[in-house]
């Protein structure tokens, strides 16, 4: 390939480009506005949460050094006039695959090695970039098919996903604001600021279809226009990151793997209201997060980008990162504007909605990471193009964190409608059990939606998941928090994990959250224990009731949804908790009856030693027995007994 | 630590916390990010610098002490040398995060009321979610993210450090010492 003279690089807009068409790409790898840098050859190592914590930095500092010996020329920053025997390395954001981590990929070849140790990198250097030969150990293998995957292109986690936020987490490199220029990044907000009027940006954002990422779906546009009519002088724009489900992860990918992106569709929002303020609230358990963005913001005001004349429109842009500091509720829009203001984060009713008065009494609009994300895109391909994806009610694409018991756990971004029968097994790989091996008939529960969602069953799996859809079988797309659970699972068990942790987060304002929530979980706790009755049932359906109408944020009207739903689709098992006083996945300890099977026991002995509480007795070679009076239901005996015969444990 | 005596470095102590609110132009607004400057500081919110805070930004010390208390990340006593997180996230709790726990708190004798070992050396606490969950069951000792732990893995590491510990006290008690008197300074 002809190498292209500067200027065209730097004009070239491949996020422009791409289209529901487009093949899935990874960088420079086979995308069509992306090709541009395909002559330099790049080694791409995922820096994102996960990767790091399975020693990403040490294979980079390794690859460092192995390149430097290797003869080949490296080059570490990003330079247009790079030439073709070069080879660049660099670091990229989350990437998704996190459970395989280190991801390692390698651009033009397309390839991803995963599980990658600084031990391996000199082969990858010798092999690969030197010899230009696939290191076979290092490719992903699927576990159902045994095959080897080279990249993306042939590994189901990745080809049968929609990666349109995700893609550039994939191989920009974050701390690099020249990157992400070089790829089109900012154009959308010169676009914003130069070409359109307020108006015009609020009714394309409206005619997109455009609905919030971070839980209640409430169109963009609709938003948008209600802050820009607002007659005030001041008025501020928030990005919500304050990711506070367990179990999902997507904004933290964004704002570490594409700051400059939310950076971006900030100041397009800011532009469409007629603010020019703006602040990021970022989770406090998200310290790279904060890093980057922070970095992010610094960058972008050097270069000119937010300041006191943006694009040389004499208007000015300011960008603030706030870290939250640990509390679930502050992620409800009128909290987290308490918790900006220096105060407990505690919801206020609402009308008057933020967009009439927020922070500081000013319009105010809080958009979610995700959907902050999605709007250069959708400035720069036109609403039509993005609604071509998705469904009518839900158009684009969303990511889901999907975790649990499936063989790929990660990041995945599909269009709204796929079903979940598709996420599960065909990017994720199936069902596993407990030691991570494929259980083909292991399927219970996917629970979406975080603490404010509901349980999905088998009967769901062909359902196209969207806003409306999930609505009406009781849960949610929440945040987007995909939980796969396996039938080890105990479902009053997971009902209560989340009333504990509502209970915990609830901010003690409304009195049908602050207690109902305690008794709600007092309730579970009594199924859990074998203490309940048929009253305990009728109980927590009227209660979760009384509390979702009782609240007044989010938090309190949600909590309920995981009880709720766990007693409409596994009924059966409350009951038999309450009425058998068994719990068939044997999680719940105190519904365990431990005994020794006389038949079995040889009389070893060897329950007897490790029992801490001296229950077991017994003559030597002559069965034991355990006393119920002392036991503690610790199940030692049972993984000590080699011949399995302590049962009910 | 806990035995020092606190008038010594009090003088130190105020100044450090001016530093603070001066770069938060003592506006009221600014007391989340400044009750975490303290902390990044002193590693927890002593009760004495809240109250300082309240008198300095003007509010009652109740506002400062209702703040302290409604946020989960800020600490009102010491934690120990060591901080162990364990995520407690839905991916997590799914992939048993809840025995790693127990296996901490009982190598430690640490418990949920009381999480942090006599010695002041160690820490356990459990966290909503730290974002890592295709990593699950995770645990963080000192900003040092580990994935996949098993109990007997999270004691393993548990156990390096009580070795390195041990090492420090052992051969060289005044390092040792001067060691963890910086911290409490710096």
């Amino acid at each position: 390939m002809q190498p292209l003279p500067r200027r065209l690089l730097s004009n070239s807009q491949p996020r422009n480009a791409m289209t529901n068409a487009e093949p899935l790409t990874l960088g420079a790898a086979h995308g069509s506005g992306i090709s541009t840098h395909a002559q330099v050859r790049r080694v791409i190592i995922c820096a994102g949460t996960g990767c790091m914590a399975n020693g990403a930095m040490k294979v980079f500092e390794q690859f460092k050094r192995e390149m430097a010996g290797s003869g080949l020329q490296v080059i570490l920053e990003l330079r247009a006039e790079a030439t073709s025997d070069e080879v660049r390395l660099s670091k990229s954001g989350c990437q998704g695959f996190c459970q395989m981590g280190p991801l390692v990929s390698v651009v033009p070849d397309g390839i991803l090695y995963n599980k990658v140790r600084s031990e391996d990198v000199a082969d990858i250097v010798q092999q690969t970039l030197v010899g230009g030969e696939i290191v076979e150990r290092l490719l992903y293998k699927d576990p159902s098919t045994r095959k080897s995957c080279r990249g993306l292109e042939d590994n189901p986690f990745y080809s049968r996903q929609n990666r349109l936020v995700l893609n550039e987490c994939g191989f920009l490199d974050p701390e690099d604001i020249h990157e992400f220029m070089l790829h089109g990044g900012y154009e959308a907000a010169r676009k914003a600021f130069v070409e359109m009027s307020p108006e015009q940006i609020c009714k394309t954002i409206l005619e997109s279809g455009l609905r919030g990422r971070g839980g209640g779906g409430f169109p963009t546009g609709r938003k948008w226009e209600a802050a820009r009519i607002q007659n005030s002088a001041k008025k501020y724009v928030i990005c919500n990151g304050d990711e506070g489900d367990p179990g999902a992860f997507m904004n933290r990918s964004v704002m570490e793997g594409n700051p400059h992106s939310v950076i971006e569709g900030l100041m397009i929002a800011a532009r469409a209201i007629g603010a020019n303020e703006t602040l990021v609230y970022v989770r406090a358990e998200y310290p790279l997060a904060v890093e980057r963005m922070r970095r992010a913001v610094a960058d972008a005001e050097r270069e000119g980008i937010l300041g006191k004349n943006v694009f040389g429109t004499g208007m000015s842009m300011k960008c603030e990162v706030m870290e939250g500091a640990g509390a679930f509720v502050c992620g409800e829009e009128t909290a987290m504007i308490a918790s900006i203001e220096g105060l407990r984060g505690m919801p206020t009713p609402k009308p008057p909605f933020p967009a009439q008065s927020g922070l500081w009494g000013k319009p105010t609009i809080i958009n979610n990471v995700e959907t902050l994300a999605h709007v250069s895109r959708i400035l720069n391909v036109g609403p039509e193009v993005f609604k071509n994806i998705g469904t009518k009610d839900s158009p684009g694409t969303k990511t889901f964190a999907l975790t649990g018991h499936v063989s790929n756990t990660g990041l995945v971004e599909v269009p709204f409608g796929t079903t979940l029968r598709e996420i599960v097994y065909a990017i994720g790989g199936g069902i596993t059990d407990d030691a991570g091996k494929i259980w083909k008939t292991g399927f219970k529960a996917v629970q979406i939606g975080g603490p404010s969602g509901g349980c999905l069953t088998e009967e769901h799996l062909d359902l196209p998941l969207a806003y409306e859809s999930l609505r009406s079988v009781g849960a949610m797309v929440g945040s987007g928090g995909l939980v796969a659970m396996n039938q080890g699972t105990c479902m009053v068990s997971i009902a209560r994990f989340f009333m504990e942790f509502t209970q915990r987060e609830s901010c003690g304002k409304c009195v049908l959250c602050r207690e109902g929530t305690r008794q709600l979980l007092a309730l579970l706790d009594d199924v859990i224990e074998g203490r309940g009755d048929q009253g305990t049932l009728d109980l927590l359906e009227k209660l979760g009731h009384a509390v979702q109408i009782g609240s007044l944020c989010g938090l309190g009207k949600t909590a309920p949804n995981p009880v709720l739903s766990t007693l409409r689709y596994f009924r059966k098992e409350y009951e038999e908790h309450i009425f058998e006083k068994r719990c068939r996945t044997g999680r719940c300890k105190a519904l365990l009856s431990p005994e020794i099977n006389q038949v079995k026991c040889k009389g070893c002995g060897l329950c007897i030693k490790v029992c801490p509480t001296n229950a077991i007795t017994g003559e030597k070679k002559q069965p034991h027995h355990i006393d119920p009076e002392l036991c503690i239901k610790c199940g030692a005996c049972a993984t000590a007994c080699k011949i399995h015969a302590v049962e009910g444990i | 630590m806990a035995s020092m005596p606190v008038t010594v470095d009090r003088a130190e102590k105020f100044e450090k916390v001016c530093g603070i609110l001066n770069r938060f132009a003592r506006r009221p607004s600014g007391l989340i990010p400044i009750l975490q400057a303290i902390q990044h500081e002193y590693l927890y919110l002593p009760e004495e610098i809240l109250t300082y805070v309240a008198t300095s930004l003007d509010v009652p010390p109740a506002r400062v002490f209702g703040v302290a208390t409604f946020y989960a990340h800020f600490a009102l006593e010491p934690k120990g040398k060591h901080v162990i997180r364990i995520c407690d996230g839905t991916a997590c709790h799914v992939k048993q995060s809840l025995p790693v726990l127990e296996a901490l708190h009982a190598a430690l004798g640490t418990s949920e009321k009381s999480k942090t070992t006599a010695d002041m050396l160690f820490t356990v606490e459990t966290v909503a979610c730290l974002g890592a969950c295709g990593l699950a069951p995770v645990i963080v000792i000192d900003e040092q993210v580990y994935g996949q732990v098993t109990p007997e893995r999270a004691v393993g590491l548990l156990n390096e450090i009580k070795a390195q510990e041990a090492l420090l006290a052992t051969s060289s008690a005044p390092l040792a010492e001067q060691l963890s008197a910086e911290e409490c300074h710096d």
